[in-house]
């Protein structure tokens, strides 16, 4: 076998391994700076952001490759978003996390969202995007929700 | 009541390029004058949002036919309690009357179409002109 796709057959197998003991491995082959910080706590995974600043373009649809990542990677994804840090955010954000709440959907997953800060939860609401999302004041009520359902 | 179709008296004018460092310093720029001219926290995330929302409509709407190197026009002026920005492409424009309410349950999973909407919502005033490449947008503090 070449060895370019011997190359690339042992980063696939070593990054699926990883992602199966919970440890997060930092984008694919070429490897790129990761912007989230993602941890496993039983069948949830937690995403935080390591940026504050989620608007730019690049940076946006980084994170959503990231997380569209996580989410192929479980059968039934149990994912939630950990909104410390962040203080501002815009549209084009707005559209990556439903992006990601429809692909959540589509594999019978669940995305809950939680310590959004006052002035960023207001945008939810002003965009209806409160009905659309499940959201939660604090992380111990968005894991209390996971562990519901799965009951 | 400011008028879209011309210039922002005694305003500053700036020819940006669709480059996030520059992008990003001239919002820095117009909060931090907003700070200055008493401009509390709430007012300043809708500034941020509203200019970052407008200048983004610029550049992948109304610039989508142009080259990556057109730059956009803005004009700010930072007066007590009172923040002026325009924002003019020079693409053929749009009729923001048209748009679709990103607020109904059947837009409500399609990840665009928001912009405008923010921008109507966190700002006092916000103006097209006729051809809908040029934006004026006010923060009047109450």
């Amino acid at each position: 076998m070449p060895v370019l796709d011997r190359l690339a057959m042992l980063t696939s197998t070593l990054y699926n391994k990883a992602a199966e003991s919970g440890v997060h491995t930092y984008g694919r082959w070429p490897m790129t700076e990761s912007r989230l910080r993602v941890s496993k706590i039983e069948e949830i995974t937690q995403v935080e952001f390591i940026d504050r600043n989620i608007l730019d373009e690049a940076n946006i649809q980084a994170i959503s490759d990231e997380i569209s990542g996580l989410i192929e990677q479980a059968s039934a994804p149990q994912l939630l978003i950990n909104f410390a840090n962040v203080d501002h955010l815009s549209s084009a954000a707005l559209g990556a996390l439903i992006t990601i709440n429809n692909k959540t959907n589509e594999k019978n997953g669940t995305l809950r969202l939680a310590n959004i800060d006052p002035q960023i939860y207001e945008v939810f609401v002003i965009t209806r995007l409160n009905k659309l999302f499940n959201i939660h004041e604090t992380l111990n009520e968005a894991m209390e929700q996971f562990n519901t359902a799965t009951s | 009541m400011g008028d879209p179709h011309t210039r922002i008296p005694d305003s500053e004018t700036i020819s940006l390029l669709n480059d996030r460092q520059a992008i990003n310093e001239l919002i820095e720029r117009i909060l931090a004058l907003s700070v200055d001219a008493g401009l509390k926290e709430a007012a300043i995330f809708a500034v941020r949002l509203a200019i970052e929302e407008a200048i983004t409509n610029a550049f992948v709407h109304g610039h989508q036919d142009l080259g990556s190197d057109v730059p956009v026009i803005v004009e700010y002026k930072v007066s007590n309690g009172e923040i002026q920005v325009a924002i003019e492409d020079q693409g053929p424009g749009f009729i923001p009357d048209k748009l679709p309410d990103p607020t109904l349950i059947e837009n409500l999973s399609k990840p665009f179409g928001r912009g405008v909407m923010l921008m109507k919502a966190y700002m006092t005033e916000v103006l097209y002109n006729a051809q809908g490449n040029r934006v004026i947008m006010k923060y009047k503090a109450s």
